[in-house]
């Protein structure tokens, strides 16, 4: 049933590709047009590369999580889903994985891409990509505690930004810091490491708050 | 309430059916009071008892981006029922959309949308069916459509439970008029 949540959310993102597009673009131009407006100052453009990227990639998710569960909402099929016999965490588990193929694998896929406007080396560049990979579940699944309370409530898109970009800092310090190791020559494990443990953290406890944060949403 | 029982909710707008049926199926806590379910809370069985439950609420459940026959299935798979194509294709005839069972569902006019949503009346094997105003937009073939649909579910032993202002005449209806 599980894997039914997942390919039914792929296949509405598939129908809506465009929706899909215009995060992955608004990603890339935000991340270009720091090398634009900077000039080609490759040392400074090397050390703002982890933060500009990181952030561009915070507020591409911005985007995307007011979609995660409010079009479900409208058309009653959230309603259904609550009522389906499995646990509801894993409905949102399940709802929240799909956002982050659908959301986020794209800008993780493309970052190294970007990254070479920057003047980036190539191991640095793979410390991005591993970053991204390993920080974006965090925007997904925190990102989907900010979705679920705010559902249906006028200027949601607004107070999700309020409520979750706070709570991503420590994702952004993280993953941001690893790539900024990677520039400095230093190992970055210990960043990565740390941006994994709360990768970790947050799916476990997220997918609980959010099934909670639902069901006050539904009543 | 016995198996084979059919309640038909009555009341004015406000009245608080849709409150009612929402308690019933558990997306609502009750202010006072509980449901039970063979004797137990419905708020300890909850996945037990949504087994049990096709709730089919004011707003269809369709998605629009999906076919009749994709909403269909996806939704008696999440419900832990497998559906053949054919069968979904088939139910969906049975409800007056043969030929359109392909088509995006925003394609479909409101009336029709809300027949491709009963279809899963036929599909599922639930014992309560709580059915809120879904006879709204529906023509008067579709309606006796239904009608058949409820009149055998109860005649099998199920219980439905239907808030709707239009009289279905079945026999042995309950009545609950709710006021405000």
């Amino acid at each position: 049933m599980w894997r039914w949540i997942v390919w039914r959310d792929l296949m509405l993102a598939w129908r809506r590709r465009a929706d899909m597009l215009s995060t992955v673009f608004f990603f890339v131009i935000v991340v270009s047009l720091f090398p634009l407006g900077i000039g080609p100052e490759t040392q400074l453009l090397r050390t703002i590369a982890p933060g500009v990227v990181w952030v561009a990639a915070l507020l591409a998710s911005m985007l995307s999580l007011g979609r995660l569960f409010a079009n479900d909402y409208q058309d009653g099929t959230l309603e259904q889903l609550l009522l389906t016999p499995q646990p509801l965490f894993l409905v949102v588990l399940g709802k929240t994985f799909a956002h982050w193929i659908v959301a986020e694998l794209p800008l993780v896929l493309i970052a190294p891409l970007v990254g070479v406007q920057f003047d980036l080396s190539r191991e640095t560049l793979w410390i991005l990509f591993l970053s991204l990979l390993v920080g974006t579940p965090v925007l997904s699944l925190i990102g989907s505690v900010g979705a679920a309370l705010t559902l249906g409530l006028r200027g949601g898109g607004v107070l999700i930004s309020l409520l979750v970009l706070p709570l991503y800092i420590p994702a952004l310090i993280f993953g941001a810091g690893a790539v900024e190791a990677s520039v400095m020559g230093t190992s970055p494990s210990a960043h990565l490491s740390l941006l994994g443990a709360f990768a970790i953290i947050s799916l476990l406890f997220s997918p609980w708050a959010t099934a909670a944060a639902l069901r006050i949403s539904l009543e | 309430m016995s198996p084979g029982t059919f309640v038909q909710l009555t009341g004015p707008n406000g009245s608080g059916k849709t409150s009612l049926l929402r308690i019933l199926c558990g997306l609502l806590a009750p202010a006072e009071g509980k449901i039970s379910w063979n004797g137990e809370d419905i708020r300890s069985l909850s996945e037990e008892y949504v087994a049990q439950v096709t709730y089919l609420g004011h707003r269809h459940g369709i998605k629009d981006e999906l076919s009749a026959v994709e909403n269909l299935r996806i939704s008696n798979a999440l419900n832990g029922v497998s559906v053949s194509k054919e069968r979904a294709a088939e139910a969906l005839g049975q409800m007056g959309l043969a030929g359109r069972e392909s088509l995006p569902a925003r394609m479909l006019s409101e009336g029709q949308r809300r027949r491709a949503g009963l279809a899963r009346l036929l599909v599922c094997d639930t014992n309560l069916w709580l059915l809120d105003e879904v006879l709204t937009s529906l023509d008067k073939g579709a309606v006796s459509l239904v009608r058949s649909l409820i009149e055998n579910h109860v005649a099998g032993g199920g219980i439905a439970i239907v808030a709707t202002h239009q009289e279905l005449e079945l026999p042995r209806t309950k009545r609950l008029e709710l006021t405000t």
